[in-house]
């Protein structure tokens, strides 16, 4: 579907990778024409009062396990990026080629290559002929890559094709079949439980051989203190890494695990309270890239089960704007940041012309009601199944109109 | 032959069903120190009435008690089976091994067809930590935990608790709790629910309690739980009031936690040599099944003067009555204990 007619939105405070700006967003033919105080609407335009909203991008959701359109719309979502840890695994070209059609038009999915056959860890997939099917980038998995040679090996042939690695920062030696992060809760509750330098390990191996192989990579979720460290260092060095969360982690510590609540079964699992502290320092000052919503409907059948029975895993797409802008609420962040985590940067690690308000970009566009209070509900989500670990929860923020490619999409 | 006296007559607990305002027995972590000992003190009426010659009462009889085994258990299962059937209740087992389970019911479906079956307690041991509980939610009648995965294991503390009270009755401290008490737990705290159970029953009832375990067997966070914890077990039995030993599986000293056994043994076996470290009458209690030679020596096990590990097992089954008893008093109408007549009194 085209655009069938300009649109412009007037009235609204268009946030832009610059700042804030009143003024007109204007976009003809699926992209973004004009932007800010000079913009004018055009003869014929389909002009749209935004009063006083917020005009931001559609989000671009790095990293979702599931296409669950209902659940991305309402979340403002207009692209997703999709893990490979589908069943089977998207590690073959013609199952990549399929699910980045899956989507159109009014959700664009962006195929992330499975880094090794069945992501098993041992045999590189064919990752070139997968990025001429489409896949914007490379992912592990859920799983960590444990033999360092061949996670090397990955490292230099993806710098060659210059696409970036998504990695999953968990040591599978000390996690093991673990559950919870080792501490008070986890031993009161008699939970199988890892220390949290699981992650720190697996991100210095990781760090060390992008150093050595000059290639990219994106730690999908960096949770402790000492990892985030770890990249921030990393960063200062000039290594080619960037970081990502969702908002389990800056919002839920390990407590919100009490009465073996499955929805709360993550991976990696919920930290201790001085983790939760740091990643939101660490959205702060820079450290953090993306947020994004992880994804994952599991019905009854994968969470009505003992807690470490359960499989790992949220829905969230729903709630990964009202989270963040708790932040922007609490001060930790501006409105600007807030969309360059959700949009402007994951789009960016994704090689798309997405993200941001500017002029050249798709037109992909929400409009933002960052007071409208709700509550959220694991009974009545859009989202293919209700684990949310935000359940009952009251929130601000959703979002009231959304475009993709200049196109209203019905929410 | 009479049958035991279920209403307390003392002052020192709330009156009726207040006394125990619980309908399952799911952990000690959810347990007020006055329940814990008033469930002790039902107990210790069950401990007399099982010493005798003829040891039945129909005071559940009519209800049925259903004891699902999800996991391998011989003495616990025949300790709650004795105990229903003392009682005067139908019992009836239910291991996984012959169950649905195997074929892939869920373990949801397979307490809604517990329930279905109008059992009027239902008891459970699966290998999962929360598991009881989640069947609990599921369900309408009480049911008591015999062991979840690493988290609970109430009634093996609640029957510990009646064992050295007894023991420390004989040896002439005539106090209803463990103030100024220390007792040291040794072995694999991290994989032990009885362990957990234990650290919060010994506690709740004024004990010091020691966790004593190599560094790989000790759960992280556990100090935060009150308990004070060893590497070394010489210096953990030093001046150590009783010693209770946990088992070690076998398969966990197969190089993977522990060396070998007798490796184990050299650093945490219970010896002769060791239990003399500790006070001069020291207590030993082990929850059973032992690896003589192993956590514990067995003249050690064996020493009747110092080990009271056949009395826990006695005590186990009066425990499980008691518990069975309390529970089940709501349903069974008994007077206080929560089912009003019409007008509004109690019957």
């Amino acid at each position: 579907m085209k655009q069938a007619q300009p649109l412009s939105i007037t009235g609204g405070t268009l946030i832009t990778p610059g700042g804030p700006v009143e003024g007109t967003l204007r976009c003809d033919d699926g992209v973004i024409t004009a932007v800010g105080n000079d913009a004018a609407s055009g003869d014929g335009d389909q002009v749209l009062d935004a009063k006083g909203k917020f005009v931001v991008a559609g989000i671009v959701d790095l990293g979702v396990f599931a296409i669950d359109k209902p659940a991305f719309h309402f979340g403002g979502i207009t692209r997703a990026g999709l893990m490979p840890a589908l069943s089977p695994p998207l590690d073959y070209p013609a199952r990549v080629r399929f699910m980045a059609q899956s989507g159109k038009p009014d959700l664009w999915v962006h195929p992330l290559a499975a880094a090794t056959k069945g992501l098993e860890g041992e045999q590189l997939a064919e990752i070139a002929m997968m990025r001429d099917a489409g896949a914007r980038a490379i992912a592990t998995g859920r799983k960590w890559i444990r033999d360092s040679g061949v996670m090397h090996r990955l490292l230099q042939y993806a710098a060659m094709l210059d696409m970036v690695v998504v990695t999953h920062a968990e040591d599978s030696g000390l996690a093991g079949n673990a559950a919870a992060t080792a501490s008070e809760m986890a031993t009161r509750m008699g939970i199988p439980s890892a220390p949290k330098e699981a992650e720190t390990l697996a991100l210095a191996r990781d760090i060390a051989l992008a150093e050595m192989s000059g290639a990219r990579i994106h730690a999908r979720q960096v949770t402790t203190r000492a990892g985030l460290q770890l990249v921030r260092q990393a960063k200062q060095r000039g290594v080619s890494i960037t970081a990502g969360v969702t908002p389990a982690h800056f919002m839920l510590s390990d407590l919100a695990m009490g009465d073996y609540r499955t929805f709360t079964r993550l991976s990696p699992p919920l930290r201790e309270e001085d983790d939760r502290q740091a990643v939101i320092e660490a959205i702060g000052d820079g450290t953090i890239d993306v947020i994004a919503s992880g994804h994952d409907p599991r019905g009854p059948e994968d969470k009505n089960l003992p807690f470490a029975d359960a499989a790992p895993g949220m829905a969230g797409a729903e709630t990964l704007l009202a989270m963040t802008l708790t932040l922007v609420r609490d001060g930790v962040i501006d409105m600007t940041r807030a969309f360059d985590l959700l949009a402007r940067n994951p789009a960016s690690l994704l090689g798309v012309e997405a993200g941001s308000l500017a002029a050249g970009k798709e037109a992909d566009i929400a409009l933002l009601d960052s007071e409208e209070p709700w509550v959220v509900d694991s009974r009545e989500m859009a989202a293919a199944a209700g684990n949310t670990p935000f359940d009952r929860q009251p929130v601000q923020g959703r979002v009231t109109a959304l475009w993709k490619g200049g196109v209203a999409i019905d929410l | 032959m009479t049958s035991p006296q279920n209403t307390s007559t003392g002052s020192r607990f709330p009156q009726g069903g207040q006394a125990f305002p619980h309908r399952d027995l799911i952990g000690i972590s959810s347990l007020e120190r006055h329940e814990i000992l008033y469930l002790l003190a039902e107990a210790e009426n069950y401990v007399a009435f099982n010493r005798q010659a003829a040891k039945h009462s129909d005071q559940l009889a009519g209800l049925t008690i259903i004891n699902a085994f999800f996991e391998n258990s011989t003495r616990t299962l025949l300790s709650f089976e004795i105990a229903g059937k003392r009682l005067g209740a139908d019992v009836v087992n239910m291991h996984a091994a012959q169950s649905s389970v195997k074929k892939g019911e869920t373990l949801i479906d397979t307490a809604v067809t517990l329930n279905a079956m109008h059992a009027d307690a239902i008891v459970i041991r699966h290998g999962s930590s929360g598991a009881v509980g989640l069947i609990a939610s599921k369900v309408d009648c009480p049911v008591l935990n015999a062991g979840d995965g690493q988290h609970e294991h109430p009634t093996q503390a609640l029957l510990d608790a009646l064992a050295l009270r007894h023991k420390l009755r004989d040896l002439g401290h005539d106090s209803e709790d463990f103030t100024g008490l220390t007792v040291t737990i040794c072995g694999d705290i991290l994989h032990s629910r009885v362990a957990r159970s234990n650290i919060l029953c010994l506690q709740a009832m004024g004990a010091t309690v020691r966790l004593c375990a190599p560094p790989a067997l000790m759960p992280a966070g556990i100090e935060r739980m009150g308990g004070v914890v060893f590497h070394d077990f010489d210096a953990a039995l030093k001046d150590t009031d009783v010693v209770m030993m946990l088992r070690l599986q076998n398969e966990r000293m197969d190089g993977q936690f522990i060396p070998s056994p007798r490796e184990y043994r050299h650093l945490y076996g219970l010896t002769p040599e060791r239990l003399a470290l500790a006070r001069p009458d020291a207590i030993v209690m082990h929850p059973g099944p032992m690896n003589r030679g192993v956590e514990i020596d067995s003249t050690v096990a064996d020493n009747a003067d110092r080990a009271i590990i056949t009395s826990q097992v006695e005590m186990g089954v009066a425990i499980r009555m008691a518990c069975l008893d309390v529970l089940t008093r709501k349903a069974r109408g008994v007077p206080g204990w929560g089912q009003a007549e019409a007008g509004g009194e109690w019957v």
